[in-house]
């Protein structure tokens, strides 16, 4: 199965200033663990929501809302794309991550019958 | 914490970690038969104490250091007439240093290649590989390999038993191979996770059409040995080429589980991401040094397919050309059988067709059914309906997978009211 990670970094996800040099280092040390196991399909990072747009739908109506937004602990700053054969797999590798705050959500893609 | 959360972690762990714990403590003794008894001892005694005591902190340094005592008290066992017992047990104490699961370093890469090439050691049958290969790498039990396979487990269980009893009695040395014995058994690893990804792609025999789970688990291994091997241009040519016929998984089969042809697919189905790593994999293989392999060949002729946004552009010419270049490097009925659909896509009906039925006397074809399928196809091209009908009835008759009888049938009913048409 797919499974999708959300990353809620918490304060992270709207700091201006970019992660320390070591945190960056752990990091990437975990990913390409999970690429060397063969899980990662993809991987992305997100600009803080300053630079982001959101779009509101009301019947026929569209209302554009310009960054930032409020609700900080909502905010996605980074996302995987994970291939696991079940979402234990997926909670296993995630604890491992080297992230000390923040809510990390795994969320199943869905795919087509029998995948 | 409830024991049945705890066996589901246990599960998972295990997913992640035993390739590791295998490939390492198989450094150690010498032979993964013994590896894999004693990384199944460190799962028993997790599956005993983790679901009281919790999971530990670090899991795969815990089943690490489990299996690893085990190891000890059995290589002094089995030494105590050769040496004294405190120098055995300093060389096993440094074997073992550097082997932290924990850290996935070169040493852990080289064991875990070296569990690859043994698993698939070409003195094993081709069956006897995979069953290993899907044991030892994808953590897989015997019961979920049978399930794949559709063959009753004990089949399984007595395959793997045998191929370990076979490693041990050629005295298979655990390594990774160099030199001139590299190639042939690199083709061999690579040979067993296409088999695995092929039986997944088109089920020889069954029910359903596709085994996606067969698909995932060969997809992950070439991922992994893309990672392992990266210098290695087949490697990425194996995985482009699995990456991109995987893109089309959704689209082969249709709304009542029967099969959908290439050309027919809806092409807004595939999954654009596979297509996108099967093209960079296939850019990997190329900025290797080296012509083309065959594995990188056959992932070229799929990304001509992936870059037509619809049937009518394909690249048929060019698609010869690349098939040419497979029977230079590869030369085998089947490929030619390919090669003669090219042709007829790319230069008429009639051209195809001469090719095939020069390929109808060959005895490896025999009981191919895609070779009655194909030259069934030429022939309705070409207006000759009955006997384009002959020739699906015998594909059909031919084929012991379910839906893809019936794909045959229908085209041979088809092929009956157009020759009453006519």
């Amino acid at each position: 199965m797919r499974v999708l990670i959300l990353a809620k970094e918490g304060n992270q996800s709207e700091a201006a200033t970019p992660p320390t040099p070591e945190a960056m280092a752990e990091y990437q040390k975990f990913n390409e663990e999970l690429v060397k196991a063969g899980v990662v399909l993809e991987a992305g990072r997100l600009y803080p929501s300053s630079q982001s747009k959101r779009v509101r739908f009301e019947g026929k109506k569209r209302t554009v809302i310009d960054g930032p937004f409020a609700e900080t602990k909502e905010l996605v700053a980074g996302y995987w794309l994970w291939q696991v054969r079940s979402i234990d797999e997926a909670l296993e590798w995630l604890k491992r991550a080297p992230y000390d705050g923040g809510t990390f959500e795994i969320r199943e893609v869905v795919e087509y019958e029998g995948m | 914490m409830k024991a049945t959360e705890a066996h589901r972690a246990i599960e998972a762990i295990w997913r992640i970690e035993s390739a590791r714990l295998i490939a390492g403590l198989a450094r150690v003794v010498g032979d993964i038969g013994t590896a894999e008894e004693l990384a199944q001892d460190a799962l028993v005694a997790a599956l005993e104490q983790w679901p009281f005591e919790g999971v530990p902190e670090r899991p795969g340094a815990w089943l690490m250091g489990t299996a690893k005592h085990r190891a000890i008290d059995l290589i002094r066992r089995r030494k105590t007439l050769e040496r004294k017992h405190e120098e055995i047990g300093r060389d096993v104490e440094q074997a073992w240093q550097g082997l932290d699961l924990d850290t996935m370093d070169d040493e852990v890469g080289d064991d875990l290649l070296g569990l690859i090439f043994t698993a698939c050691h070409p003195v094993l049958s081709k069956d006897a590989r995979v069953a290993l290969t899907l044991r030892v790498l994808g953590g897989l039990t015997t019961e979920e390999i049978a399930r794949g396979f559709l063959v009753p487990v004990s089949t399984i269980a007595q395959r793997i038993v045998r191929a370990k009893r076979t490693l041990a009695e050629a005295h298979v040395r655990f390594e990774v191979p160099d030199g001139t014995e590299r190639a042939g058994r690199l083709a061999s690893v690579l040979e067993v996770i296409y088999l695995i990804f092929n039986e997944g792609y088109s089920a020889t025999a069954g029910n359903d059409w596709v085994r996606p789970a067969l698909c995932e688990e060969a997809l992950r291994l070439g991922r992994i040995l893309a990672e392992l091997a990266s210098t290695e241009p087949e490697v990425h040519g194996l995985v482009a080429l699995m990456e991109i016929q995987a893109s089309r998984l959704g689209a082969r089969v249709g709304p009542s589980g029967e099969p959908v042809l290439l050309l027919d697919q809806d092409r807004a189905r595939w999954d654009r991401l596979l297509v996108r790593r099967g093209l960079a994999a296939l850019e990997r293989a190329k900025r290797l040094e080296g012509a083309l392999g065959p594995y990188a060949l056959q992932a070229a002729i799929a990304a001509c397919h992936a870059r037509a946004t619809t049937a009518a552009e394909t690249d048929w010419p060019r698609i010869v050309a690349l098939y040419d270049a497979v029977v230079q490097l590869a030369p085998s009925p089947v490929v030619e059988l390919n090669r003669a659909v090219a042709v007829g896509m790319a230069f008429g009906p009639a051209a195809g067709l001469d090719l095939v039925d020069a390929l109808v006397a060959e005895p490896s074809l025999k009981s191919y059914h895609l070779l009655p399928a194909v030259r069934g196809d030429l022939l309705r091209k070409l207006g000759r309906s009955e006997e384009a009908r002959a020739e699906f009835e015998r594909g059909a008759s031919l084929t012991e997978n379910v839906r893809e009888r019936e794909l045959l049938q229908r085209r041979a009913a088809e092929c009956a009211a157009e020759g009453i048409a006519g």
